[in-house]
Order: structure tokens, then sequence, then C-alpha cells
């Protein structure tokens, strides 16, 4: 049990060392207004990482979600989240609103 | 209706399948009932307030608490599983379906019980926070109540249903069987939330993915499907899994299982020790009990 603690803080140590920096990702928008996401499809570069600042304008929570690029996060009303992406390969990547299955978008990588 | 049933169906599920697999692990245990209901309450409980306090979770740590919480959680749950199951190594199967006439396993099997108390309680919290919001959010947005009335009911049943199913096939498996197949469960479900403990890590961007795509079975299962999600829940399943999970689903596995060799060879020697003239020729106290078993 505690060798199972200590391997585990290790391979936390070892990883955050060797974490790259956070700032140099670039950002895009999403935007959830009227249970729609704005834009419906959004553009970003293949093969980099990046993040996408979703705004939730409804007065309902949502949660921002895709099992094509494997992220998960809610946002709640009039609140903006952060999510890391990627890097990904060109194509097509759908998301959705998991809380609002009707309402979907994707992520055009290339 | 057919919306808020179907959310509700799959948070559930998820946490159903958790609950169900704890259940069976601690089959034969004394006050099993009382510690998984408990741990349900618990959980439902943690859930609200979970889902009350979102908008703090959200902002804090710089806009990654979600991710940090809900990595503490799976890693918390992953090392109370971990706890349990070296702990079942320690005390021979017979001793655990016996527990009842040992005093002093008795008190070690609460405490253990003790700890899977928590898991369940921390697979209902997580789960169940979103249930929370969701339902919070739908009540807000004016959702009719006919939705309400027959759309929770009806995804709890069915949620509910596939766990019990999962139960009393399980209880299927020979009791000699029993014990190893639910500890086996028990280590890949760990190695599984450990696995998706590292995708919110991920996401958070506080560790690295090491591959973001090791490889693409989606063509054969989705996550976003009720099967692939199951699997997800129960062996950590990904259709495209960033190397990094692998890392996390590995090192925790192996960990897990040397722990429980180590363990249980380490008891082995101290019974011998204790009895050292062992005719294997008469049968002891206990492997007669477990053939009566």
């Amino acid at each position: 049990m505690r060798k199972f603690v200590f391997a585990l803080a290790l391979a936390g140590a070892v990883v955050c060392a060797t974490t790259a920096s956070a700032t140099d990702a670039p950002e895009f928008h999403l935007l959830l207004q009227d249970h729609k996401f704005v834009p419906a499809s959004l553009k970003v570069p293949a093969n980099t990482k990046f993040k996408v600042l979703v705004t939730n304008r409804n007065t309902m929570p949502s949660e921002f979600e895709s099992t094509d690029f494997n992220r998960e996060k809610i946002v709640l009303p009039n609140s903006t989240i952060t999510v890391f992406i990627g890097p990904l390969k060109p194509g097509a990547y759908k998301f959705f609103d998991d809380f609002h299955r009707t309402t979907t978008g994707t992520l055009i990588v290339e | 209706m057919l919306g808020i049933a179907l959310l509700v169906f799959r948070e559930v599920l998820e946490a159903a399948l958790i609950v169900t697999v704890v259940a069976a692990a601690t089959r034969g245990v004394p006050r099993r009932g009382v510690f998984v209901g408990g741990g349900i309450a618990l959980g439902v409980l943690g859930a609200v307030i979970v889902a009350l306090c979102m908008g703090f979770i959200e902002g804090s740590l710089g806009g990654i608490g979600q991710e940090v919480f809900e990595a503490a959680v799976l890693l918390t749950a992953v090392v109370m599983i971990g706890w349990h199951v070296t702990w079942m190594s320690s005390h021979g199967k017979e001793m655990v379906l016996h527990m009842r006439s040992v005093t002093d396993s008795v008190k070690a099997g609460s405490s253990s019980i003790a700890i899977l108390l928590a898991v369940v309680a921390l697979a209902v919290l997580r789960e169940g926070s979103e249930i929370v919001l969701f339902l919070f959010g739908m009540a807000a947005g004016g959702a009719g109540k006919l939705g309400f009335l027959a759309g929770v009911p009806l995804g709890l049943a069915g949620g509910v249903a596939v766990g019990l199913a999962l139960y009393f096939g399980l209880l299927r498996i020979p009791m000699r069987y029993f014990f190893s197949a639910t500890n086996w469960m028990l280590v890949v479900l760990a190695s599984g939330l450990a696995s998706t403990a590292a995708g919110f890590l991920i996401q958070a961007n506080l560790i690295p993915a090491w591959g973001n795509q090791l490889w693409d079975t989606s063509w054969l299962l989705t996550n976003g499907s009720i099967v692939g999600q199951a699997l997800h829940v129960l062996t950590g399943y990904e259709a495209r899994p960033a190397g990094m999970q692998l890392v996390f689903w590995v090192v925790t596995f192996v960990t897990l299982v040397v722990g429980m060799r180590l363990v249980s060879l380490r008891m082995a020697a101290q019974r011998r020790r204790a009895r050292p003239v062992a005719n294997p020729d008469v049968p002891s106290d206990t492997a007669a009990m477990t053939r009566g078993a």
C-alpha cells in the first residue's frame, strides 16, 4: 500500500517535471447560445496542442463533451471553461453538449 | 422526457456498475448491505453538495478545478481499491468466506469494507453530481413535470436494472473462483479509473499526453455507445486512448498484482511457520469448510 502511494507520487513528480508549458497553446473560442454551438464548426491546426474556451450563454448548465477527442467538462451558465485538446491528426471531430444531446458541433482539424 | 431518462440512465449505469462489482466482492461479509447502502446515501449527499459547489470548483485552481477534482476522486478510489485487494490477499479466501467464525477477521473485514463504502460513495458522488446539475438546469429551463416524474425514475430503474443483472450474473460464478474473479475485476476496474484520471489531468494540461491517439478502435466500439460506456467503467476502455492513459493503466495493474502476490506470499510463509506439522493427506478445517460451501 505504502509502496503503491509512493509509486503514484513518483510517477506524478516525474510527469509534472516533463510537462510542457501551457502558455504556448493557441486559443479558440466557442459559444453556447440558444442551445447551439457558435460556430458550429471550428477550424483548428493539426498536430498542435491548443485550447478551446467554451462560454455558456444559456440559462442552464451544459457539459462540453467529445468521444472523438476524449474530453468532458461542465460549463455553468454565464461562465467560461478552458479545455486543452490535441495534438490531433487532420480530420473532423464531433463534440456535443452532454446535457442536451441535440446540441452538436465539429472540430475541423487541418 | 426521453432526454432526461437517457442522461439519468447513463450516469446511474456508470455508478451502478462500480457499486455492483464492490457488492459482489464483499459477498458474505457481515453488514455488507448497511455499508453499500450507506455508501450510496453518502454519495447522493455528496453529489448534491458537489453540484451546489460546482461554480467554486470550476473557477478554482485557475480554471482546472474540475479536472483536478475528478482526478482526485478517481485516484482516491484507486488507492482504496488497491488497499482492499491487497488486504484480500493477506487473508485466505476461505477466511473471508467464513469470516463470521473468526472475530479478528470480522474486525479486519469491516475496516476493509469501510474503505469499499468510500469507493461506492465516490462513484455515486461523481456521476450523481452530473445528474443533479442537469436536473437543476432542466428545472430552471422549465422542463415539464411529466419529464421529471417519468424520466428520472425510468433512467434510474434502467441503470439499476443493468447493475442488478451484472450482479446476479456474477453470483453464478462457482464459489471456488468467485473471489479471485471479483478481485481481478476490482484490479481491472482500478486500472481503468487511473486511466480516466490521467485523461482529466491531460485535459487540464498538467501532464503530457505521450501520444494523443495511441490507437483508434472507434470503428469497433465507440465510447459514446452504451456498451462502450459500460466497458469504459469496468475496464477503462477508450477507443482513442492517450499514451499516458495506457501508462497509468499498466502501472496501476502491475502495482496491484505485484502487491497482491507479495502479500499473499508473505502470509503463506507466516502460516507455514505457525503450523510446521501439516499432513497433506488430512484436509485442514478450512479446506473442508471451503469444499462444503
